[in-house]
C-alpha cells in the first residue's frame, strides 16, 4: 500500500472518526518497501489540494523517513524552473526537486507489514503482503 | 463544426452514447450527434476539428475508428451526388499523397471484383498518388449498410479515415489471458466502458470500494487513473483462496495482475473492508464552503446475490454483555473471524451513494451496475441522493433480467439542497436500513435469484448478444 493511501485512511469504528485523533493512524513495527514508479506531476498536482499535509508529515516522521516542509508545497514549488540549457525540445515542464521527493514518499514507498494504531481507541489494524485489514470485531461495529 | 461518421461497434448499443457524450467530456470538447441509431453502427457527429476527433475515438471501446465525413446516401447516386457537393473543394489536397480505397460492408459482403468496381465509381476524385495499402497518408473508406441478411445494401457512406479507437483494449485485458480472475470479475470490454463513462483519466484517483479481483480498478489505470481497492474478502484481494479458474496453480492475486499489464506504478493499494465501516477518510463538509472530497471517481459491481454474498460486518443479533466481553477478549486471537450478517441490497445502494456524496471531488462520477428483473410490472428504482444528479442508465439485456449500468455526477454544494451535507453524513453513518419485507420490494428481488444463476455464464458466448460487426 502506497503512503498515498495512508493519507485517505481513519480509523474503521463509526464512533471514532468524529474524533481528531482518529487520523492519521499510526503505523507501527511498519516495514517498508520501495516500489519504483514513472513520476507523473500533473497527478501530482491533482492531488496537491487533498493531501492532510500535518498529519502526513505526522506519518513520515513516524516511519524515519526524512521530515518533511512544514508547509504543504504549491503547485508552482512542484515544477523547476525552466533553465535555459534544457532546450525547447519538450513542451512538458520538468518536476522539481520538491515533486521528486513527494513523488518517492506519496508513490514509490509502500507499507508492506506491521500495523495501523488509531490515535483514538487505540484499535490496531494489521498489515500483510501489503494489505491493511480493516475488519472490526462484533463488539465494535 | 464537422461532420464525423463514427463507425460503433454493433455490441452494447445502450452504452454508446453515453460512452461518446463521456469521451467529449473528457477531451473537453464539444461533441453533438447529428444522427444515431440503436440498430446502426454508423453514428454521425459533429465535432471542432480532426484532433479533436480523434482525442475522442482513440479511446474508446464501443467504435472502431472516425472518419471525415465526406457523403452519405440511399443509393450509389446519391453517395455520388453527396460527395461531389461537400467536398470538391478538398479534393486537390489529396491529389498527390499516397492512399487507401476500402469497402467496408456492415451485415453484407461484397466479392473482390464488386470492391474494384465501387472503388472505380469514385475516379472523379481523381487521385493520382500512388496506392498504398500499408501506411497510407490518406485512407478513404465506402460504408454499406444491410439490413440483416437483405441481398443490397440500404444505405451508404463515404469517410475520410482519421483515427482508430481504444477497442483493442478489449482483447488486452480479456479474462482468458488474465492471470488472477474468480467468478465474479467484470468482463473486460465492460469495464474498460464503464472506466470511460466514469471519466477515468490520467492525474485522477479512482476507488472500487467492492474490488474483487480488481477488474474495475486496473480498467481505470488502463485510462490513467491512479486506482485503490477495498472488498470485504481478504482473499479476493491477496488471492491465497485460489481462483475457480481451472487449473490455475500458484498464487495469483491483484498485485500480480496490475504487474501483468505493467501498471504497478498506477496501483496505490487495496485493504480489506466492509462500505457499511469503512476506513476511509468521510471529511466533514468545512465552514467556509471548500469540500474536501478526494476520489475523482467511483466505479463498482456491488455485490447483490448468494455468490457474492452481500454481508456486512456486525452479529447478526444485538449482543448482550457477555457476548460482547467474549468479542472483546477474543478479537486479537488470529484464528477470530469477525462476524457478519446479511444486509438489503437497496440498502447498499444508498450507502455506496451517500458514500460517494462525501468523498467525491465536485464533478466526479458514480458508475455502478445494479441487476434488475425484467418483469413488467416492477418499476425500475433508480437510487437517488441529493449531491447526486443521474448522468446515464445503460442497459445490457439478458434473458430474464438486466443490469444497468447508473453513472452519476457530484454536483457542486451549491446546487444541492441546504440540509443535504448533515443529512446524507447522517444517513451514512447510521446506515439506512431499507424495508426489504413489502410487497413490491420481495417482488423485485425474486428476479435476482434468476440473475444470480445466471450470473456464473456472465461471459459465456451465449449470455452477451454477439454481432459485431
Ligand atoms: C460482484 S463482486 C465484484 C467483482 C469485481 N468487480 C471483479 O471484477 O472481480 C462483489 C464483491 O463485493 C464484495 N463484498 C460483499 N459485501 C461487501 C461489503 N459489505 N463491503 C465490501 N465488499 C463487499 C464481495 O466479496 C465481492 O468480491
Ligand atoms: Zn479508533
Amino acid at each position: 500500500m502506497k503512503l498515498l493511501t495512508l493519507n485517505f485512511l481513519t480509523c474503521a469504528i463509526k464512533t471514532c472518526k468524529s474524533s481528531p485523533s482518529s487520523f492519521p493512524l499510526h503505523p507501527r513495527d511498519a516495514e517498508l518497501e520501495i516500489v519504483e514508479a514513472d513520476l507523473n506531476l500533473k497527478f501530482l498536482e491533482n492531488i496537491l489540494p487533498r493531501l492532510m499535509w500535518d498529519e502526513l508529515r505526522v506519518v513520515v516522521d513516524e516511519l524515519g523517513l526524512p521530515t518533511l516542509p512544514p508547509t504543504i508545497p504549491t503547485r508552482a514549488d512542484l515544477v523547476a524552473p525552466s533553465s535555459p540549457t534544457s532546450s525547447s525540445s519538450s513542451s512538458d515542464p520538468a518536476p522539481s526537486q520538491t515533486a521528486r521527493d513527494l513523488h518517492r514518499i506519496l508513490i514509490e514507498t509502500c507499507v508492506r507489514e506491521g500495523k495501523l494504531v488509531c490515535g483514538n481507541c487505540g484499535h490496531e489494524y494489521a498489515v500483510k503482503e501489503g494489505v491493511a485489514n480493516f475488519l472490526l470485531p462484533a463488539h465494535l461495529v | 463544426m464537422p461532420e464525423y461518421l463514427v463507425r460503433l461497434a454493433q455490441v452494447h448499443e445502450s452504452f454508446r452514447k453515453a460512452e461518446l457524450f463521456a469521451l467529449g467530456e473528457l477531451a473537453g470538447v464539444t461533441l453533438e450527434i447529428v444522427e444515431y441509431h440503436e440498430n446502426s453502427p454508423f453514428c454521425i457527429v459533429r465535432l471542432p476539428s480532426d484532433a479533436a476527433a480523434a482525442k475522442v475515438i482513440s479511446r474508446s471501446i464501443l467504435s472502431l475508428g472516425i472518419h471525415e465525413l465526406w457523403g452519405r446516401g440511399p443509393s450509389y447516386e446519391a453517395l455520388h451526388e453527396s460527395v461531389k457537393i461537400n467536398t470538391s473543394h478538398l479534393w486537390a489536397k489529396y491529389k498527390d499523397v499516397s492512399f487507401k480505397f476500402t469497402v467496408d460492408c456492415f451485415q453484407g459482403t461484397r466479392t473482390t471484383a464488386e470492391q474494384r468496381d465501387i472503388i472505380e465509381s469514385f475516379s472523379y476524385l481523381a487521385f493520382e498518388g500512388p496506392i498504398r495499402m500499408k501506411d497510407p497518408e490518406v485512407s478513404f473508406q465506402v460504408f454499406e449498410h444491410y439490413d440483416e441478411k437483405a441481398p443490397h445494401p440500404k444505405y451508404f457512406y463515404l469517410g475520410r479515415f482519421i483515427a482508430e479507437s481504444g477497442r483493442h483494449a478489449k482483447s488486452t485485458y480479456d479474462l482468458k489471458k488474465r492471470h488472477y480472475i474468480s467468478t465474479t470479475s467484470m468482463d473486460a470490454e465492460l469495464a474498460l466502458l464503464t472506466a470511460n463513462i466514469a471519466l477515468a483519466a490520467p492525474g485522477k484517483i479512482f476507488f472500487d470500494p467492492f474490488m474483487g479481483t480488481g477488474g474495475f480498478p486496473l480498467a481505470a489505470a488502463h485510462f490513467g487513473a491512479y486506482v485503490c481497492g477495498s472488498d470485504i474478502d481478504g482473499r479476493s484481494i491477496r488471492g491465497t483462496g485460489g481462483s475457480s479458474r481451472k487449473g490455475q496453480v500458484g498464487k495469483r492475486d491483484v498485485a500480480g495482475n496490475f504487474k501483468q499489464y505493467g501498471l504497478e506504478g498506477h496501483y496505490l493499494g487495496a485493504f480489506v473492508s466492509d462500505l457499511t465501516n469503512t476506513p476511509l477518510r468521510l471529511p466533514a463538509p468545512s465552514n467556509n464552503g471548500i469540500r474536501h472530497g478526494y476520489l475523482d471517481g467511483i466505479i463498482c459491481d456491488p455485490p447483490y446475490g448468494v455468490r457474492e454474498g452481500l454481508k456486512v460486518l456486525g452479529a447478526r443479533e444485538e449482543l448482550g454483555d457477555i457476548e460482547r466481553s467474549n468479542h472483546q477478549a477474543r478479537h486479537k486471537d488470529p484464528t477470530y473471524i469477525p462476524p457478519k450478517r446479511p444486509y438489503s441490497f437497496m440498502a447498499l445502494l444508498d450507502d455506496i451513494l451517500a458514500f460517494a456524496a462525501i468523498t467525491l471531488v465536485e464533478g466526479g462520477r458514480l458508475s455502478m451496475w445494479m441487476p434488475t428483473a425484467n418483469d413488467e410490472d416492477v418499476e425500475l428504482i433508480i437510487p437517488t441522493n441529493p449531491f447526486l444528479e443521474l448522468v446515464s442508465v445503460c442497459v445490457q439485456p439478458f434473458n430474464r433480467w438486466s443490469r444497468r449500468l447508473l453513472t452519476y455526477r457530484r454536483l457542486p454544494d451549491s446546487e444541492a439542497p441546504a440540509d443535504a451535507v448533515t443529512r446524507v453524513r447522517k444517513e451514512y453513518e447510521k446506515g439506512v436500513r431499507a424495508d426489504e419485507l413489502n410487497a413490491f420490494r420481495r417482488k423485485f428481488f425474486e428476479g435476482f435469484k434468476e440473475a444470480d444463476k445466471l450470473r456464473a455464464g456472465d461471459y459465456a458466448p451465449e449470455e452477451t448478444p454477439k454481432k459485431i460487426g
